[in-house]
């Protein structure tokens, strides 16, 4: 609803007003009509296009009752500094009815450097915790034994070294494989479209998911692979109709990867999971979720065969837009949130990060983490919105809203299918510079207000009290440099000799590289001398720079 | 080309150094200061401090514009002055942004680094702040 008058006394302009009434394009530049009749949908068949919750096409969610039988997972993101202050954090999420946990790594780590690297310097446990290796991993995970909690781990480029470093603490606490539960994120695709995190050149980096895939597979059953990731892709300017069809289209490159390496598709596609980011523009978003379900049920039936139900279910976990939190009036951020929050349960997530309010500032402070937690149980418990699956199901617009995403995602798939696949895309730069190209669009309409952000380009105030901000404290870098290095010299030279000499030989002769991670792991081998290794084999990757 | 020269078009070094890899920003940035008319090279990722100024020099830059929201700010934007003033390029406006907070802002102010601006800024704003710092400094330059 627009608000004929302006309800504060900040400096309105009442352009601004008229120009949000004329704008009748939803956030992806999807046209809209005032009002919806059941004409909008008369192709909709009930039994083909939506079924019921639990049911293929599984537009309506994947579960027949939903939040009933289990509301979903609030899994904070959380990581900083030292394994030793995470494991702290983790302790205090746990403790405030958190349920599953979800690892946010620093940039040396993401990118698969030692803390004690060069390029290392200044980033250590600055924007995620540092893990150089197992003894890290070990102390991260202190006094929380693995066969009861899920780990969702944002890692990519070196996913299979954290991976192997993860099951190397599992074995240590004397936990069977098969018990453990989790995630590593491992979508090396949207890194070169995105996120822009990784390691080795696109075609390796594939033979390395491929390793993760087959390894758990048979090992680590329980292990969701990788989670295809269009959060990151729609963090870095797309809009949502990109975040979808993009990241299906990963999804889809990842089928294909596993069927050529001759796994069976309903051996490993139940394990694929998905990652997708709950922005501003409300009713879009549910559409997004739903017509996400429809297409991957349909193409994992349809063209790759499938023939178990699991492997066509769409499971996703969903945070809220950090893009979308604003500097200004921080305290705004907490609505924001919470309205994103709501759109990704209308839309059915199985898993929820709510964004706190002070992340534009800095990594969020335990108070800051504690309302965005608290905003998921407001949802789950007192709004009553998690009582009925699929609530907005049968909505005139919802509905055309969701066949329409649907539409513009095949369109895409088409465009893709014809520059020769997501690959060529990517060497081409043809999604990066589409990304960039609405990145730059927002950019331009948020300058000229064609979209109003409240607090910072309408609404302004201009003595703004400042928030509390966590600092970490840059003792972390030193503290975890010197622990690294006290690793080096205690550990057994020999031992880890041998297993980087494995790691080398399997990358070499094309056997999974799982097994020698893990080894290399048990030996102590660090992070960056392991993706060291592989790079002697694998080469590096350099992104052309484009603007 | 004449650096001095107060007509010639204003150059500006793109960069994003260190390891993150979030470059939203800074592109979007690129695209502005060129559609403001400014010639602008972008360096692409994982820069680090050393390439970084070779590179403004290189390219005879009046400005580097530096992209951080890893929260190495502290580290590699006084890296970055140093070295600029160690190779006597030191008239070089270093300006950027990210997710840079307000106490940070200040300290890295009195070393002589310029404005860095935060999210939600208008891209006319950065525009015309380097205009007038580039104007003010090219001016200081022929005196």
């Amino acid at each position: 609803m627009t608000p004929k008058t302006p309800s504060t006394t900040s400096d309105v302009k009442s352009d601004a007003l008229h120009a949000r009434e004329s704008a009748v394009k939803s956030m992806s530049g999807l046209e809209l009509k005032p009002y919806y009749v059941g004409a909008d949908v008369a192709g909709l068949d009930e039994t083909r296009d939506l079924g019921v919750p639990g049911e293929y096409p599984f537009t309506r969610g994947i579960h027949r009752t939903m939040y009933r039988g289990k509301t979903w997972t609030m899994r904070q993101f959380a990581g900083f500094g030292t394994a030793r202050e995470t494991n702290q954090r983790f302790h205090y999420l746990l403790k405030n009815g958190q349920t599953g946990l979800s690892v946010a790594f620093d940039f040396p780590t993401i990118t698969g450097y030692d803390s004690d690297d060069a390029m290392s310097e200044g980033e250590v446990g600055r924007c995620g915790v540092a893990i150089a290796s197992l003894a890290d991993m070990e102390t991260l995970f202190q006094g929380i034994p693995l066969d009861q909690v899920s780990t969702s781990m944002t890692i990519n480029g070196p996913a299979a070294v954290l991976l192997a470093f993860y099951i190397a603490v599992g074995i240590k606490q004397g936990v069977a494989l098969d018990k453990l539960r989790g995630t590593t994120q491992n979508d090396v695709l949207k890194e070169y479209m995105a996120q822009k995190s990784w390691c080795f050149p696109p075609q390796p980096s594939m033979r390395v998911v491929g390793d993760v895939i087959q390894y758990c597979a048979g090992a680590v059953p329980q292990w969701n692979t990788i989670s295809i990731s269009g959060y990151h892709i729609r963090e870095a300017g797309s809009t949502a109709v990109q975040e979808l069809a993009f990241t299906l289209a990963n999804g889809f490159t990842y089928v294909e990867l596993g069927q050529q390496r001759g796994i069976d598709v309903d051996s490993f596609a139940p394990r694929l999971s998905f990652f997708f980011n709950a922005h501003l523009d409300f009713f879009e978003e549910v559409a997004k979720y739903r017509a996400a379900r429809r297409i991957w049920a349909k193409r994992l039936k349809e063209r790759y065969g499938a023939q178990n139900p699991r492997s066509m279910l769409l499971r996703f976990h969903t945070q809220t837009a950090g893009v979308s939190l604003t500097a200004q009036q921080p305290e705004n951020n907490i609505v924001r949130t919470a309205y994103q929050a709501l759109s990704a349960v209308l839309g059915g997530t199985q898993s929820l990060h709510t964004n706190s309010m002070d992340e534009t500032l800095a990594l969020p402070t335990e108070k800051a983490v504690k309302i965005a937690l608290r905003t998921q149980q407001i949802l789950a418990h007192e709004t009553g919105v998690a009582n009925v699956a699929d609530p907005l199901a049968g909505s005139y617009f919802v509905e055309a809203l969701t066949d329409r995403m649907e539409a513009e995602a095949e369109e895409i798939f088409r465009k893709i299918d014809a520059m020769g696949g997501v690959i060529r895309g990517i060497e081409n730069g043809w999604f990066q510079r589409e990304i960039q190209r609405s990145a730059y669009k927002a950019q331009q309409d948020h300058d000229s207000k064609a979209r109003i952000t409240v607090g910072v380009n309408e609404y302004v105030d201009h003595d703004e009290e400042k928030l509390e901000i966590l600092r970490v404290d840059p003792k972390s870098e030193t503290e975890q440099v010197a622990r690294l290095k006290e690793l080096k010299r205690t550990r057994d030279d020999a031992k880890v000799k041998a297993a980087l000499a494995a790691i080398q030989l399997a990358a070499r002769s094309g056997d999974n590289l799982m097994p020698k991670l893990i080894d290399g792991a048990l030996a102590y081998c660090t992070l960056g001398e392991m993706i060291r290794t592989l790079k002697a084999e694998f080469g590096e990757y350099h992104e052309p720079p484009m603007f | 080309m004449d650096p001095l020269d107060p007509q010639d078009k204003i150059r500006v070094l793109v960069a994003k150094p260190g390891l993150d890899g979030h470059d939203r920003g800074a592109k979007v940035v690129a695209a502005g200061l060129r559609d403001a008319g400014m010639e602008v090279i972008y360096t692409g990722l994982h820069q680090t401090a050393e390439m970084i100024v070779e590179a403004a020099i290189q390219e005879d830059a009046d400005v580097v514009g530096l992209s951080i929201l890893s929260g190495a700010h502290m580290t590699l934007l006084p890296k970055v002055k140093r070295l600029l003033d160690e190779k006597g390029a030191g008239h070089i406006l270093i300006t950027g942004g990210g997710i840079i907070p307000d106490d940070d802002l200040v300290e890295l102010e009195k070393l002589g680094i310029g404005h860095l601006f935060g999210p939600g800024t208008a891209l006319e704003r950065i525009a015309a702040y380097i205009r007038d710092e580039v104007g003010k400094r090219r001016a200081a330059r022929v005196e």
